[in-house]
């Protein structure tokens, strides 16, 4: 039989997975996965990123991915979306990047700017 | 739960499930197998959406793209270019999904955004077989709240308070219905939900049932607590497999997890659920019918007094509710009584679930706030009617129920307005007919249908209403006679006044509100023997206007019986003691020579 705390962390769990469902106001992690992006290595990034939201049990930070963002040199593309902040573009990412993004800029807020296409570019 | 990137919801609901929905989601998962994708993207079997017209229907989250009319064939288009490449497949898209290239959000669809989903919160948005997901959405957490802190009367206040009525039909204030079953006194007391759903056209009982089982479950346990019962009965159609199937899951899993059974949640408090099917009887959905049925013999109603709530199933206090009244139940309670009680009109609360059916473009389901107009229904959620015909008048309430007409779509909706109009709420469904309905053929189909299904018990409604059906077949045959409309509405009256329960009480109301809308139909019918709209068979005739037509001899080779006759390059003639009025050659001829009438 199930207790009251049982279900509080049922609802918890539960929610942190399916939660894209209804509330979209959270956090976004859009990945580049046109062919230029998969051929650079883009899934590998897309897995990491969701092993890292699914360790840290990030309720409302949504993965999702897109087309060709026009860089292709630059891909694996990673763009953050923060509520009420300007979108941050990565690129040439790999798992162990991506993930350091994740502890970072999506959970404390601090954007990895050497990663950023903007230090690239200089 | 694992974490998956995407969630692939596809609606395993009635509509979409008729055409093929299954084996699209058994195409999605082979697919995304093949392509490596099973473990970061999930397929969701779920509840109806409500846009069944537009089924089958999928949805892929994050994105909530809304793919419409989606065929096993274009499963793979989908996970190459959506889930694979992050391209989503426009030409899929349901079309007012799009706006400058990008999706636009549900709720600014037209479709949607006036909609406020109480009782379908659920419907579409989780997998109705995952206990797991119903949790997620703040499921069970209205039973603990009222377990844990909240006494028996204190939940009848918060019902009562929040204004719900009942969902089914008569609309009796459902917070006085949990008093009077709590204050009766008897050492076992029922709880059971109606699930028998009758009306042609409606589906809206069906669609909780299906998408969101525990919410009936939670609320029924609730309405345990409240009144002081331990065993619930859900009366359900056989003819709902989907939906029977889906409550048997989740009375499964709420055993499971302790939520039903023994000292639940650990408070001491017991309460269980089982199902009992019915065999497809109309009359089984008025409640002492059911209790008979239920109780294991034939489904015929009696007299009330006693009310069910004082002697019920068994001969013991029994609460009986509607399925859509337990789906606002948890929502009440966790929301809070004023929070229900702030939608809706003075005396109507809430949202009302219609089945929108007929002759309309969005064919589905829609949860609207009571107090929406008749036209903000039709024309901005339901697009108007198909072929820019016109909009002449919505039936509401089923065979119980009457017509509303074109004048009156103004008219906000809600119980009493509905009552006003010579029509009621009823279960909800809402069938819209355009200037092609004939007024007279509708209201013999729905008494066609009372005629059917009258048990026979009381004479009133086993004689009455077939010599009301007799006389309107009469009228549709072109045999009508003067004094017909008298003796109908004289004998709905009596019937009205005399038939035992609620199918023969409220049998003849399709008949008396067409008379009030349409009387001029019923007498263009017996007077002058035309059926206006042009439905009734007997009355029309079929003719060559011998100006137009170019005797290129295309009608007589269409007509089935040999009726149409003419040399080549001369006006052609219909035989009318031959003709059997299909049509055929009205709608294949070139030069629109013949008409109707």
């Amino acid at each position: 039989m199930k207790s009251l705390k049982d279900l509080e962390e049922i609802r918890k769990k539960t929610l942190d997975t399916i939660n894209m469902r209804k509330d979209q106001s959270g956090t976004r992690v859009v990945v580049g996965m046109a062919t230029c992006g998969i051929a650079a290595g883009a899934r590998p990034v897309l897995l990491a990123i969701m092993d890292e939201v699914e360790k840290n049990e990030l309720a409302d930070v949504v993965v999702a991915q897109t087309g060709c963002i026009g860089m292709c040199r630059l891909e694996p593309i990673v763009e953050v979306y923060r509520p009420g902040e300007e979108k941050v573009t990565y690129v040439k990412m790999n798992p162990s990047k991506a993930k350091r993004i994740i502890n970072e800029h999506v959970m404390q807020g601090k954007v990895v700017q050497d990663y950023t296409v903007g230090a690239e570019e200089k | 739960m694992k974490m998956y990137r995407s969630h692939i919801m596809i609606c395993r609901g009635t509509g979409c499930s008729s055409s093929n929905s299954e084996q699209i989601a058994v195409e999605f998962e082979n697919h995304l197998k093949a392509h490596g994708l099973d473990k970061e993207v999930i397929v969701e079997r779920t509840g109806c959406f409500g846009l069944c017209a537009l089924g089958p229907i999928v949805i892929i989250y994050p994105e909530a793209a809304f793919y419409s009319l989606v065929k096993p064939e274009d499963v793979e288009e989908i996970v190459k270019e959506h889930l694979v490449k992050g391209r989503v497949v426009k030409r899929l898209l349901y079309a007012e999904t799009i706006e400058e290239d990008r999706i636009k959000s549900l709720n600014q669809v037209n479709f949607y955004k006036k909609q406020v989903r109480v009782a379908l919160r659920n419907c579409g948005v989780i997998n109705p077989e995952n206990i797991d997901e119903y949790i997620a959405f703040d499921g069970y957490k209205a039973l603990a709240t009222c377990l844990t802190e909240l006494k028996p009367e204190e939940v009848i206040d918060l019902i009562k308070r929040s204004g719900l009525r009942g969902r089914g039909g008569a609309g009796f204030p459902t917070g006085m219905k949990w008093e009077f079953a709590a204050k009766a006194q008897g050492d076992i007391k029922y709880v059971c939900c109606n699930a028998d759903e009758g009306d042609p056209g409606a589906f809206m009982d069906r669609s909780v049932l299906e998408g969101d089982p525990h919410s009936v479950l939670e609320a029924m346990t609730i309405a345990g607590y409240a009144i002081g019962g331990s065993q619930g009965y859900i009366y359900v159609r056989a003819e709902y497999p989907i939906a029977v199937k889906r409550l048997s899951i989740a009375i499964n899993q709420a055993r499971e997890y302790g939520l039903l059974g023994k000292n639940i949640l650990g408070t001491g408090f017991d309460f269980d659920i089982e199902l009992r099917l019915g065999a497809g009887a109309f009359v089984c959905g008025e409640e002492t019918a059911l209790i008979a049925s239920i109780e294991g013999q034939r489904g015929m109603p009696r007299p009330r007094p006693p009310f069910p709530a004082n002697k019920g199933l068994f001969g013991k206090p029994t609460l009986l509710n509607n399925v859509e009244t337990y789906a606002n139940i948890c929502p009440i309670i966790n929301n809070g009584p004023e929070w229900f009680a702030s939608m809706g009109t003075e005396k109507s609360k809430g949202t009302k679930v219609f089945a929108l059916g007929g002759k309309i473009n969005h064919t589905g389901l829609v949860e609207i706030p009571m107090g929406t107009t008749m036209r903000e229904i039709i024309y901005e959620i339901g697009g108007g009617c198909p072929n820019g015909k016109a909009f002449k008048a919505a039936q509401t309430g089923g065979p119980s129920g009457g017509c509303i007409p074109a004048e009156k779509i103004d008219v906000p909706i809600d119980y009493d307005t509905l009552t006003a109009l010579g029509s009621m709420m009823g279960s909800g469904g809402l069938i819209v007919m355009d200037e092609d309905n004939c007024m007279v053929d509708i209201a013999k189909f729905f008494l066609e249908f009372t005629v059917d299904e009258s048990c026979g018990k009381c004479t009133p409604c086993r004689e009455g209403t077939k010599r009301m059906l007799e006389i309107l077949d009469r009228i549709t045959k072109g045999r009508g006679e003067s004094g017909d409309i008298e003796r109908l509405e004289n004998l709905a009256k009596n019937i009205k006044a005399s038939a035992l329960c609620a199918l023969g009480q409220t049998a003849p109301n399709p008949v008396l509100s067409t008379l009030r809308y349409f009387r001029e139909e019923y007498e263009a019918h017996i007077r002058d023997k035309k059926c206006p709209a042009g439905v009734c068979q007997a009355l029309l005739q079929y003719k060559i206007d011998p100006k137009t037509c170019k005797g290129c001899g295309i009608c007589a080779k269409q007509c089935p019986v040999s009726a149409i006759s003419g040399k080549p390059k001369t006006p052609y003639v219909i035989d009318q003691n031959k003709c059997i009025k299909c049509g055929a050659c009205m709608d294949k001829c070139p030069f629109k020579a013949i008409s109707r009438g």
